[in-house]
C-alpha cells in the first residue's frame, strides 16, 4: 500500500517536471518570436518616421539634385519600371519554356538531372556574381553598353531560376491522371500542355514570377556592377515616337538609374537630409514589393479556388 | 492458345507480348473482341489486366522503355493498331477510355464533354451543343444536372464525375470504349448506375472492361477472360466461365480460393 502511494507520488513529480520544461520552452519560443517582430517593427517605424515627411508629389516628379529638399526619384522609379519590363520579358518566356521542357519533354536522364541540380544552385548564387557575368557578357562582349537593356537582361538572368523552379513545381503538382485523360481523347503533347498543363499551373507560375520580380526590384549590386549611374537628371527616350512606326526602342540603350541605386547614393552622402530622402525612397520600394507580394497571394488564391485534385 | 467466338469481331489480339524495360508483363495474349458486346477481363491484382487494356489505345507510348510485340487488329479495315506506322493519336481518337478514378478536367461540365470535339477542330457552336447534350444523355447525366452544364465539373459527386468522364469519351463517337475498373472508387449506388449505363451503351459501342469485382463481370459482360500472371488462362461466354469453367485455376479464382 505504502509502496503504491510512493509510485504515484513519483509519477506526479515526473509530470510536474515535464510540465515545467514545457512551459519554459513555450516562454522561450514566445520571447524569440516577439524579438523578431519588435526589431522589424522598430526598423519600419524608424524608416517611416524619417521618410514619410519627404513623400510629397514633388518627390516623385523631381530629378536628383545637389539640394536634398529639391531632390526626387523621377529618374529612379522610371528606371526601375523600365528595368522590370525588360526583366519580365526576358525571364517569363525563357523560364516558362525551360520549365515546360524539363517537365514535359525532357527525358529523365543524367543531363536533365544535372540541369535540375544546377538550377537550384543558380537560385542561390550571390547576385553580384551575376553582375560580373553581365559586365563581361552584355557590356563588353555584346556591347549593349551600360544601358537599361543590360540591366534588364542581368536581372532577368538572376530571377530565371525562380521562374523555372516555380513553373516546374507547379506543373508537377498536376496529377498524371489529368494528362492521361487528355491524351486518351487523342490530343497531342502540345494540345495537352496548351489546354491543361499551362492553364492549371498558371497560379503557381505567376506566383513564382512575381516573387522573382519582387526580388529583382530590390537588387542593387548587379546593376551597379553593370554600370547604373547614381546621378541621372534626365529620362530615357520615350518608347512612343511621333513618326512611323510610332514605337521606339532607343530607350533600351539609354543609361539609367534605379530605386535601390538612388537609395544607395543618398545614404552614402554625409548630409543628414539626404538620408531622409533615402528613407522615403525605401518606403516607396517597400510598398512596391509588398504590393507585388500581395498580388502574388491574390492570384494564387484566385487560381487555386477553381482547381481541386 | 487461340479462342474463337460466334459474334462478329470488332478487334482481335494476336500473340501480344508487352515489356516494361526487360520485364515481360503480357505473355502471348490472344483475344477476340466481339462487336457491340461487353468483354470483361478479370484476375488478381498485378496480373496485367490494366497493362493489357492500355495497349488498346497505345497509352504505353507515353512512357519510355515500353515495348509491344504482336498485333491488335481493328476491324472492319483490319489494321494493326500496334504497328509503329500507325499514329497513336489516331488510335486514341477511335478508341476511348474511362479511367479507374474519375478524372474530369477542372473546367465546366460543358467544356469537359466538348474537349474531344475541340481537339478534332470542331468550331460550330450548335453542333458542339448538340453533341454535348447527346453525350450527357447517353451517360444518364443530362437529367440530373439539368441546365447546370456551365458548372464546374468538380462540384459533381464521384459517381456523377465518372459518368461525366464516360460522356466525355462518348462525345466523339468512339468505336471501342475501354473501362479500367471504372467503379473501384465509387459507392454501391453509384456503381450500379454505372453498370446499368455500360449495359445500355453496348448497343452503340464495343466495350472492354477491366474489373477486379467478379460479380460485376458476371452482371454486365457477355464474354469474360480470366488473366493470371500476364496470360489469359481462360476465355469464354460469361455464363460459361462462371458456371462451368474448364480450368481449375479459373474455378479457384471465381470461387474465391485466391485473389
Amino acid at each position: 500500500m505504502v509502496k503504491e502511494m510512493d509510485e504515484r507520488e513519483e509519477i506526479k513529480r515526473i509530470i510536474a517536471q515535464n510540465r515545467l520544461r514545457d512551459k519554459i520552452f513555450w516562454i522561450l519560443g514566445l520571447l524569440f518570436t516577439v524579438v523578431g517582430f519588435v526589431v522589424l517593427f522598430v526598423l519600419l517605424l524608424d524608416l517611416f518616421m524619417d521618410g514619410l515627411p519627404r513623400l510629397k508629389w514633388s518627390f516623385f516628379v523631381s530629378y536628383p539634385s545637389r539640394f536634398p529638399e529639391k531632390a526626387g526619384i523621377l529618374s529612379a522609379w522610371v528606371g526601375t519600371a523600365l528595368l522590370m519590363v525588360v526583366t519580365a520579358l526576358v525571364a517569363i518566356p525563357l523560364g516558362i519554356a525551360a520549365g515546360i521542357y524539363l517537365e514535359e519533354y525532357g527525358r529523365k536522364n543524367f543531363i536533365t538531372h544535372l540541369i535540375e541540380i544546377n538550377m537550384s544552385n543558380l537560385a542561390g548564387v550571390p547576385s553580384i556574381i551575376y553582375g560580373l557575368l553581365a559586365l563581361g557578357l552584355f557590356v563588353y562582349f555584346f556591347r549593349f553598353g551600360e544601358s537599361i537593356l543590360t540591366g534588364g537582361l542581368t536581372l532577368g538572368l538572376l530571377i530565371l531560376p525562380y521562374v523555372v523552379i516555380a513553373t516546374r513545381e507547379s506543373i508537377r503538382s498536376i496529377p498524371n491522371s489529368i494528362r492521361e485523360a487528355s491524351y486518351a481523347l487523342g490530343s497531342t503533347k502540345w494540345q495537352t500542355i496548351r489546354h491543361h498543363v499551362l492553364p492549371y499551373s498558371l497560379g503557381g507560375i505567376l506566383t513564382g514570377i512575381i516573387i522573382g520580380l519582387s526580388r529583382a526590384i530590390g537588387e542593387t549590386a548587379p546593376i551597379i556592377t553593370v554600370g547604373a549611374l547614381t546621378f541621372i537628371a534626365f529620362l530615357p527616350s520615350s518608347p512612343i515616337s511621333t513618326s512611323f512606326p510610332f514605337l521606339s526602342f532607343k530607350w533600351l540603350f539609354d543609361p539609367f538609374t534605379a530605386m535601390p541605386v538612388q537609395m544607395f547614393n543618398w545614404i552614402s552622402r554625409p548630409q543628414k537630409e539626404f538620408h531622409l530622402n533615402a528613407a522615403a525612397c525605401g518606403i516607396v520600394l517597400l510598398i512596391m514589393t509588398l504590393l507585388m507580394n500581395g498580388l502574388a497571394i491574390y492570384l494564387r488564391y484566385r487560381f487555386r479556388k477553381r482547381i481541386r485534385w | 492458345m487461340e479462342w474463337t467466338i460466334q459474334d462478329e469481331l470488332k478487334a482481335e489480339v494476336r500473340n501480344l507480348n508487352f515489356y516494361y524495360d526487360q520485364v515481360q508483363v503480357l505473355k502471348n495474349v490472344n483475344l477476340p473482341i466481339a462487336k457491340n458486346r461487353i468483354t470483361a477481363l478479370i484476375g488478381p491484382s498485378g496480373c496485367g489486366k490494366t497493362t493489357y487494356l492500355r495497349c488498346f489505345n497505345r497509352m504505353h507510348d507515353l512512357y519510355p522503355n515500353t515495348r509491344y510485340e504482336g498485333e491488335i487488329i481493328l476491324y472492319p479495315e483490319g489494321v494493326n493498331i500496334l504497328s509503329p506506322k500507325i499514329d497513336p493519336i489516331e488510335v486514341r481518337m477511335r478508341i476511348g477510355m474511362v479511367f479507374q478514378k474519375p478524372n474530369p478536367f477542372p473546367k465546366t461540365i460543358y467544356e469537359n464533354v466538348a474537349y474531344g470535339l475541340r481537339i478534332r477542330g470542331e468550331k460550330r457552336k450548335n453542333l458542339i451543343d448538340e453533341k454535348v447534350e447527346k453525350a450527357l444523355r447517353q451517360a444518364a447525366l443530362w437529367d440530373e444536372i439539368q441546365g447546370r452544364v456551365y458548372d464546374l465539373a468538380f462540384n459533381l459527386s464521384g459517381g456523377q464525375q465518372q459518368r461525366l468522364c464516360i460522356a466525355r469519351a462518348l462525345a466523339t463517337d468512339p468505336e471501342i470504349l475501354l473501362f479500367d475498373e471504372p467503379t473501384s472508387a465509387l459507392d454501391p449506388a453509384a456503381t450500379s448506375k454505372i453498370e446499368e449505363l455500360i449495359m445500355e451503351l453496348k448497343k452503340e459501342v464495343t466495350i472492354v472492361i477491366v474489373t477486379h469485382n467478379m460479380q460485376q463481370a458476371a452482371r454486365v459482360s457477355d464474354y469474360t477472360a480470366f488473366m493470371y500472371c500476364g496470360e489469359i488462362i481462360e476465355f469464354d461466354r460469361t455464363e460459361k466461365i462462371f458456371t462451368q469453367p474448364s480450368k481449375k485455376l479459373t474455378e479457384d479464382y471465381i470461387t474465391g480460393r485466391f485473389g
